[in-house]
């Protein structure tokens, strides 16, 4: 008798919580985003902010009941894949996303993972959202990329432009790690600081990344008297112990990048000889941050115990993609009505004041809108802290 | 040429103590621990929470990192190698557990203590300056002392007290340290609680001049597996003196070869294929293992 009063119950249990659990996945149907990033290793910071941000969105616009796109409404799921900054593992992210039916990627980070997905976009409908600067990836016959950031020669001219003016700076130096996206970027911006006609002292000089100690890789680089020290595509994790080593080396000069940094990584790894660090930042800085993105941060910080400042830019590549569907429904499995879409797309951006909009940009770089447009914030280091330099827009 | 040495030292005494719990724990077991590098990474990080989250002394974080990494080295041992060597003769099994810890680690690490660079404040402030010919911040002359300290530690340890005598008898031949009554479980838990504390106590000062991340655990095992295969795997003196050839060959190539690109370690390599091709025992190893 009681085994069957066991039986009885077990099985009344296990129908009402079918019941219930078919009741929550009637709610809402899912729309599944994937993000390939580098999540493991030394440049994890990138990638592990893009993950957390797009899941932190993603749960609030969740909370909020879904996002309702044509007559659905849907709940939206982060797939995401650890490319650890290797092609090969890219590739294969990529077509993972391709076998579970994504039609719409954030990533990859680096330049030659963006590059190497390309085919595996291009013939399976995928959109994807690289933070990766060759203008290829963005230029025709190129269509299926869309530039997640301000790229490197569309900050570096507007900086050492700046510098120039303000700072009275005539020499530049450049240092990179040995890697395509910072030697690549190295060779953008020393072409661009020659054409603005500044006189570049140094641009040979390399790192490995896994470097630690830099005092003898700078050495040469401090005795050239660079008026600006530019970090050239420099990851957070070496950041602060490139300032912290030509500091101590006695560089009194100014020192830049075009990446974005995180104020606290500065802090505990440079203290104050990081002040007056240049970086090119976020797109929510406390000037310009709305209600929605001071909510962002708070809501991000409650589920991962800590903020990331890389996240002010990397917040936007998943409202681009959920803005653009509801502006065109039938982009939801068609990427060639998202990619007509874009041509027009306009919508108000929620982590900014004022009227500031979403729209695609890039015209003047890539010759069609290519790249998401996030205001180019330019951000000066100081005690712990990110202060607004300049903010200027890019097309 | 001054600062290059001076570079050089400074380079290889934090090499060195790297290098040398790797070759201990290799001598005593013939384990060639994949995981060293991210045993050094979590002490660099269990110095961080200790100086930066508790607000405590560095030397705290210090010991703490000591205590954690031999901790967790004696359990690894225990729990881990001593099961697969008793039941395994094939050395990759050892290999592919270390790689396993590896891994492990890395997702460890992640989850307590975030994708982050973590670094503390500079223990000490100011830059020894001499007429531009040599500088070298303060810290790194400190942090380079008590490596060279910790080096000189070990070496005493190893040469005058019984736990040493024991596992240089061990390393010697495990069978006949067996037949003279050396407790083999015991010292070779022992000697890999003191290889992962060596690991540790570098992490936990270089906190404070390179900082930590995640990553950094993978290419560090590799430089020290360079430096042993140098100097001669399980040989002392051969890890010491590797971790030294190393950090000045770097110095030098940085300095000299910095106008012809990232070469250096491309030079090291070259060198280091060489070397091996000509004396594959390293420095101060034997040929017979």
């Amino acid at each position: 008798m009681k085994r069957r009063n066991f039986l009885a119950t077990t099985g009344l249990t296990l129908a009402l919580a079918l019941t219930a659990t078919s009741a929550a996945w009637a709610q809402n149907a899912t729309l599944k985003i994937g993000f390939v990033g580098v999540t493991s290793g030394p440049a994890a910071a990138w990638g592990i902010s893009n993950q957390r941000s797009m899941e932190a969105r993603a749960a609030w616009l969740n909370e909020l009941g879904g996002v309702q796109i044509g007559d659905t409404t849907y709940d939206i799921e982060i797939v995401p894949f650890d490319d650890q900054k290797d092609p090969k593992r890219a590739i294969a992210g990529l077509e993972k996303m391709a076998q579970d039916g994504i039609h719409y990627v954030v990533g990859p980070n680096v330049d030659d993972g963006a590059a190497a997905v390309r085919p595996v976009a291009e013939q399976n409908g995928i959109m994807y959202f690289p933070y990766a600067f060759p203008k290829e990836l963005y230029t025709a016959p190129a269509s299926n990329a869309i530039l997640g950031m301000v790229a490197n020669y569309q900050s570096g001219p507007a900086i050492y432009k700046y510098l120039m003016e303000n700072k009275g700076v005539k020499t530049v130096a450049f240092i990179a790690g040995n890697e395509s996206d910072p030697l690549s970027q190295r060779d953008s911006g020393a072409a661009a600081a020659r054409d603005l006609g500044l006189d570049v002292v140094s641009d040979t000089v390399t790192y490995q990344m896994d470097t630690t100690d830099f005092t003898p890789v700078l050495l040469p680089v401090i005795q050239t008297a660079p008026d600006l020290l530019v970090l050239s595509g420099v990851s957070p994790a070496n950041a602060p112990q490139l300032i912290r080593s030509a500091r101590e080396l006695g560089y009194t000069g100014l020192i830049s990048t075009e990446t974005a940094q995180d104020a606290a990584v500065l802090a505990e790894g440079a203290g104050e000889l990081a002040n007056g660090f240049i970086s090119v930042g976020g797109a929510s800085t406390p000037e310009l941050a709305s209600d929605a993105m001071k909510e962002f941060v708070t809501r991000y910080t409650a589920m991962f115990g800590e903020y990331n400042d890389e996240s002010n830019t990397k917040v936007y590549a998943l409202e681009y993609i959920i803005e653009t569907l509801k502006a065109n429904p039938a982009a939801i499995d068609n990427v060639d009505e998202f990619k007509t879409t874009m041509d027009t797309f306009e919508a108000p951006n929620p982590f900014m004041v004022g009227d500031a909009k979403l729209t695609y940009v890039g015209t003047s770089s890539f010759g069609q809108k290519r790249q998401v447009s996030v205001p180019l914030v330019v951000n000066e280091f100081q005690d712990g802290k990110f202060e607004t330099l300049f903010v200027a827009q890019v097309d | 040429m001054e600062q290059i040495l001076a570079n050089g030292l400074y380079l290889g005494a934090q090499y060195a103590l790297i290098a040398l719990g790797l070759t201990l724990i290799f001598s005593l077991m013939n384990v060639l621990n994949f995981a060293h590098g991210q045993m050094y990474v979590f002490g660099g990080f269990v110095t961080y929470t200790v100086v930066a989250q508790f607000g405590l002394p560095f030397i705290v974080g210090l010991i703490a990192s000591a205590v954690v990494l031999a901790v967790m080295g004696a359990l690894i041992e225990k729990f881990l190698f001593r099961p697969v060597i008793r039941r395994s003769k094939r050395d990759e099994s050892t290999m592919l557990l270390a790689a396993g810890i590896a891994f492990f680690l890395d997702a460890v690490i992640l989850l307590l203590f975030g994708e982050k660079q973590r670094g503390v404040p500079k223990i000490v402030n100011g830059v020894f300056n001499w007429d531009m010919r040599l500088i070298m911040p303060y810290d790194r002359i400190l942090i380079a002392a008590l490596a060279v300290g910790l080096i000189v530690g070990f070496i005493l340890f190893m040469q005058y007290s019984r736990t040493g005598r024991a596992m240089r008898a061990l390393a010697q031949d495990r069978m006949a340290a067996q037949l003279m009554g050396v407790d083999v479980d015991r010292y070779s838990m022992i000697g890999f609680a003191m290889g992962a504390m060596l690991a540790g106590l570098v992490g936990g000062l270089l906190v404070t001049i390179t900082g930590i991340n995640l990553g950094m655990g993978g290419p560090t095992s590799i430089k020290a597996f360079l430096m042993i295969m140098i100097g001669g795997a399980g040989v002392i003196s051969g890890a010491i003196a590797g971790g030294f050839i190393l950090g000045m060959m770097e110095s030098v190539g940085l300095t000299l070869l910095a106008a012809y690109g990232d070469v250096t370690y491309l030079m090291i390599f070259i060198t280091l294929m060489i070397f091996l091709a000509i004396r594959p025992q390293g420095l101060m190893g034997k040929p017979w293992g």
